[in-house]
């Protein structure tokens, strides 16, 4: 492994942040399916514990890896938008990716706002915990919950439809959008 | 004879006006009242919770009680058992659905002294929606002049409900209420 696959380069997309989007997706859709069978979950369900903690503990490290994500996009060379892709299709696509950022931070936001609204810290995976701010408002885990929910639906739309668009340029266009986020 | 037919007069009228009976208001401002729940928790323990926000208003006359009446209001929302997502779960549609029902009301129609001193207290308790009739154990636990120039009674109170009379879309069995109420005579 040479040290350059690492990097971006202005036409494709280094290993380190193919990885970063992955890992990101698959976590994205595997807690949004995780979050959505658990709120259902009864009290003597074997999961009713197990499977918020995971939700939470995972949640925890996503945040983590999406600082990372963001320094390393900071400092690394942007691949530039691909030349025969139309001048709306550019900045649809901007704003697309810049709301993802934004509601993936909302979400991991409200999620920790919920979990720590009495304070109680996230405990992650029994590794290491992250203490709770408390109680910054009447009923916070009620509100924060409900922000949490409605933030999930509008991320898990717009990846789809992220996903899509990704899979038209490839088929339809032939270009190389998604070709150089995979390989 | 005019003086003691006066007093006779006055005497049988009052005694025969409602107004005999002093009203209060629940000391909630001042949080010398809760409203508490008992729950079982798995068969190992007793969990605990309240009611932080509630209103309610009461008249009571030691000669005349089956005259006496309450009513009290809870808001649902204020469930707090010191565990918000405990709290949020119990709040949530699943149980109170509090976005729905925010109120849960007691309003007494009857009265009753029994031989020992204490009250049964019959009324209609609605909560999620569903009005079942109610019956409260209570005791009077004191009443009197307070240091700051006020009159204040305040009475103890149980009663158990049944989750499966209330519709929730889980049913964990039984709950204990426990009211404890002082007023302030209006």
């Amino acid at each position: 492994m040479n040290k350059a696959m690492w990097k971006n380069t202005e036409e494709k997309f280094g290993l380190m942040s193919k990885l970063f989007h992955w890992l990101s997706a698959i976590t994205v859709f595997l807690m949004f399916g995780l979050g959505f069978w658990m709120v259902d979950l009864t009290y003597y369900s074997q999961w009713y514990k197990t499977a918020p903690h995971w939700h939470e503990s995972a949640g925890v490290l996503l945040f983590i890896v999406t600082i990372l994500r963001l320094i390393w996009r900071l400092i690394s060379t942007q691949p530039e938008a691909i030349a025969s892709h139309s001048l709306p299709a550019k900045q649809a696509s901007k704003i697309a990716h810049f709301a993802l950022y934004l509601l993936l931070f909302v979400l991991m936001t409200s999620g920790f706002l919920m979990s720590s609204a009495d304070g109680r810290s996230i405990e992650v995976f029994n590794w290491f915990s992250v203490g709770g701010l408390g109680d910054l408002m009447e009923n916070q885990e009620d509100l924060a919950g409900l922000i949490h929910q409605y933030t999930a639906y509008f991320l898990i739309v717009l990846s789809l439809l992220h996903g899509a668009a990704a899979v038209k340029h490839h088929l339809v266009d032939k270009d190389k959008t998604l070709s150089r986020m995979l390989k | 004879m005019k003086k003691l037919l006066l007093v006779t007069t006055l005497f049988a009228s009052s005694a025969l006006l409602p107004a005999f009976a002093a009203d209060y208001k629940i000391d909630h401002e001042g949080a010398h009242a809760s409203i508490n729940i008992k729950a079982s928790h798995l068969g190992f323990s007793v969990l605990t919770g309240r009611f932080n926000n509630f209103s309610g208003t009461f008249s009571y006359d030691e000669n005349n009680i089956s005259a006496a009446k309450i009513v009290v209001k809870v808001d649902t929302s204020s469930f707090d058992s010191n565990h918000a997502l405990r709290d949020k779960h119990v709040r949530s549609d699943d149980f109170l659905d509090v976005a729905k029902f925010a109120q849960a009301t007691f309003t007494s129609n009857k009265v009753t002294a029994k031989a020992d001193g204490k009250l049964v207290i019959n009324g209609d308790f609605t909560l999620h929606g569903v009005t079942k009739p109610m019956t409260i154990d209570a005791v009077k636990v004191g009443e009197g002049s307070d240091p700051w120039g006020g009159y204040r009674l305040g009475f103890s109170g149980t009663t158990t409900i049944s989750m499966a009379d209330f519709g929730f879309k889980q049913d964990y069995g039984q709950v204990d209420l426990e009211l404890h109420i002082e007023g302030i005579r209006q």
